[in-house]
């Protein structure tokens, strides 16, 4: 976490700007606007593995909750702001009761793994055999393998037929991952955050310093679940339609890439990655001479084997060795201290 | 009484394929303690294998249980000294770099056979008891499981390789300073592993339509029961997929396919949170 908040600030809200004003030039705001959402999915799982050290291989639970929360209850209430906030509250709630589970139950690594990987293929199985006419919540029909299509997309509070959606939408998802992005710049600088890197370091030390670890780690999985519940209504008020697939292996899989390619530990990384290998995605997409799947998984195994760090962080080591030595000497010492932390 | 030998068949079978699913995981993480998260696209890979060289002419019980183990196995060894050789002891790095194999081998199966859905008859006809109808190559699939337990026990209890592979699993440096390489151990247990994977692809390929995704289906299963097994190999294996087969059966009897999917999957989270260290980890202790 080097440098001072307000410099994040500053950082944050020049990205914002710049995302704002000279990406629509390159690519079209339709396009960047899915981007953004991956980017706060990605973010999610970043804080709460790269942070937390809790490797979740079922963030797509929790992405998936929030789009169909806010599908059944934009469908029930027929204005945007109160499932917006449900579709955060939710899947929060539930990734609070699944953490708790987990966490004090003193599962572990693999077992956690496992456990996730199941939960999302509970659901995938659930929701993918709701078709009949007798699943419905409300007025929503579950849909089955057809998904939830027609329900009240995102509109100003309180007017339903004022809509946000186009550029407008594209400019409100991109100052919403900003301002996530503070917040969990915000969260990691807290004491709280402090504590949750400790536990990712040593969690024997933490639990013997005074620390209760597993409640800790079950809110900071909450609010991993928060954070992707709100990617996943943002998803879903993008394509207007919520499907099964939200809740897919092949979902929580990428999720997981991008924290690896983007880089674990920091909070830039995952967001990159997510926006970076998506929109990849996107334009091999458009050729059909080699799969996508196969250049995603040569992606992660050649990650794995010769980049493990990830872009950023890899991207900061080799500033600091070439520029990080010859700044410090000239404007203040500790400089470098605090740059390897962000790198540990 | 017709109906109880037919249920009696079902569990069974159902609890054959979960050890059949299992066993090529199982090996691997046993002994290495590696997770190959491109297990289902090693079994994907086998029902490929034999599906064309069947398409070629080649009987179906060669093709099973010769020519699709043998491939998948030299598939395995190759992917051990390219990628996992490079990653022992990081858990966690395995899982993510396996993952990324299997995206890989999708995405090579979908290029070269396309994403469409192919298949092969089972061989062996069925037969009846009483009024109901019974696979007959469900009875083989079990048998070949039996097969494959029993062999298993035996090779690790009684051969000399058997004893090797035990003791490098116990404690690799031992093993080492008797003069067993444990990079060669561990490369003939994947190579092994790979294999039983492959058979099992092969033997389960005639019930299903394959598809380049259809491993997914398989590997949530084998993770499953071998995590939930715990740390001794036959033993654990059997007494999870019994556990799970009939859990699984049950709920397929009384309510639908779907719902006894999901009992499966919720029984695996229960019993992890119970039991975090498997079946064997609290019962049966010191078994092989």
């Amino acid at each position: 976490m080097a440098g001072s908040f307000s410099r994040d600030v500053i950082a944050t809200i020049g990205l914002t700007v710049v995302v704002i004003w000279i990406l629509p030039y390159v690519i079209s705001t339709f396009t960047i606007t899915v981007l953004i959402v991956y980017g706060l999915l990605g973010l999610s799982l970043g804080l709460v593995w790269g942070y937390g050290g809790i490797l979740c291989f079922g963030q797509a639970v929790f992405f998936g909750i929030g789009a169909y929360t806010y599908a059944i209850s934009a469908i029930n209430i027929g204005e945007s702001t109160l499932p917006m906030l449900l579709s955060i509250i939710v899947p929060s709630l539930f990734a609070a009761l699944l953490g708790a589970m987990m966490f004090y139950g003193r599962l572990t690594d693999v077992y956690l793994g496992v456990i996730t990987l199941v939960v999302t293929l509970i659901f995938y199985r659930f929701i993918n055999s709701t078709a009949g006419p007798h699943y419905k919540i409300g007025n929503a029909q579950l849909g089955g393998f057809n998904g939830i299509p027609g329900f009240q997309t995102l509109n100003i509070p309180g007017q339903p037929s004022s809509y946000i959606w186009g550029d407008g939408y594209f400019y409100f998802c991109a100052v919403v991952l900003a301002i996530v992005y503070l917040g969990v710049s915000i969260l990691l600088r807290s004491d709280f955050g402090r504590i949750i890197v400790g536990i990712r370091e040593n969690e024997t030390r933490m639990s013997l310093l005074g620390y209760d670890v597993r409640a800790r780690k079950t809110i900071l999985f909450a609010i991993g679940g928060g954070i992707a519940g709100l990617s996943g209504a943002l998803f879903a008020n993008w394509g207007e339609i919520v499907t099964p697939s939200v809740f897919s292996l092949g979902q929580s899989a990428e999720i997981i890439l991008w924290c690896i390619v983007g880089g674990l530990g920091t909070r830039f990384g995952p967001i990159l990655g997510a926006a970076g290998l998506s929109y990849l995605k996107f334009l091999l997409g458009q050729q059909s001479f080699v799969d996508n799947t196969l250049i995603t998984g040569l992606i992660l195994v050649f990650f794995v084997l010769f980049l493990p760090k990830g872009i950023v962080p890899t991207i900061v080591n080799v500033w600091d060795l070439k520029f990080g030595r010859l700044l410090s000497d000239r404007f203040q010492k500790p400089r470098r201290n605090r740059k390897l932390r962000l790198n540990g | 009484m017709d109906y109880f030998f037919v249920i009696l068949i079902e569990i069974l079978y159902s609890i054959a394929s979960l050890v059949l699913i299992g066993a090529g995981l199982a090996i691997i993480f046993g002994m290495m303690k590696v997770i190959n998260l491109a297990h289902g696209e090693f079994m994907m890979l086998g029902g490929y294998v034999t599906i064309t060289s069947v398409n070629y002419g080649i009987n179906i019980f060669l093709s099973i249980l010769i020519i699709a183990p043998a491939t998948v196995g030299l598939i395995g060894l190759v992917v051990e000294r390219l990628v996992i050789r490079n990653l022992y002891s990081r858990l966690v790095d395995t899982m993510l770099a396996t993952w990324g194999l299997s995206l890989f081998f999708i995405g090579v199966v979908t290029m070269i056979f396309g994403n469409t859905t192919t298949g092969i008859s089972t061989p062996i006809p069925g037969f009846s008891i009483g009024t109901y109808q019974v696979g007959g190559y469900n009875i083989f699939i079990i048998m070949i499981s039996a097969f494959l337990l029993i062999s298993a026990y035996f090779i690790l209890k009684k051969t000399r390789a058997g004893l090797i592979a035990r003791g490098s699993m116990q404690s690799a440096e031992i093993a080492s300073a008797l003069g067993y390489s444990p990079d060669r151990v561990y490369m003939m247990t994947f190579f092994c592993g790979s294999a039983l994977t492959g058979l099992a692809g092969a033997v389960l390929a005639p019930l299903v339509g394959l598809v380049p995704s259809s491993g997914g289906a398989y590997i949530a299963k084998a993770f499953i029961t071998v995590i939930a097994g715990g740390p001794s190999l036959v033993v654990g294996l059997v007494s999870s997929a019994s556990l799970f087969g009939i859990v699984n059966q049950l709920f397929t009897f009384l309510y639908s396919p779907v719902v006894g999917e999901v009992a499966l999957l919720v029984a695996a989270v229960i019993l992890l949170r119970l039991l975090p260290r498997g079946i064997t980890g609290s019962f049966f202790k010191d078994r092989l």
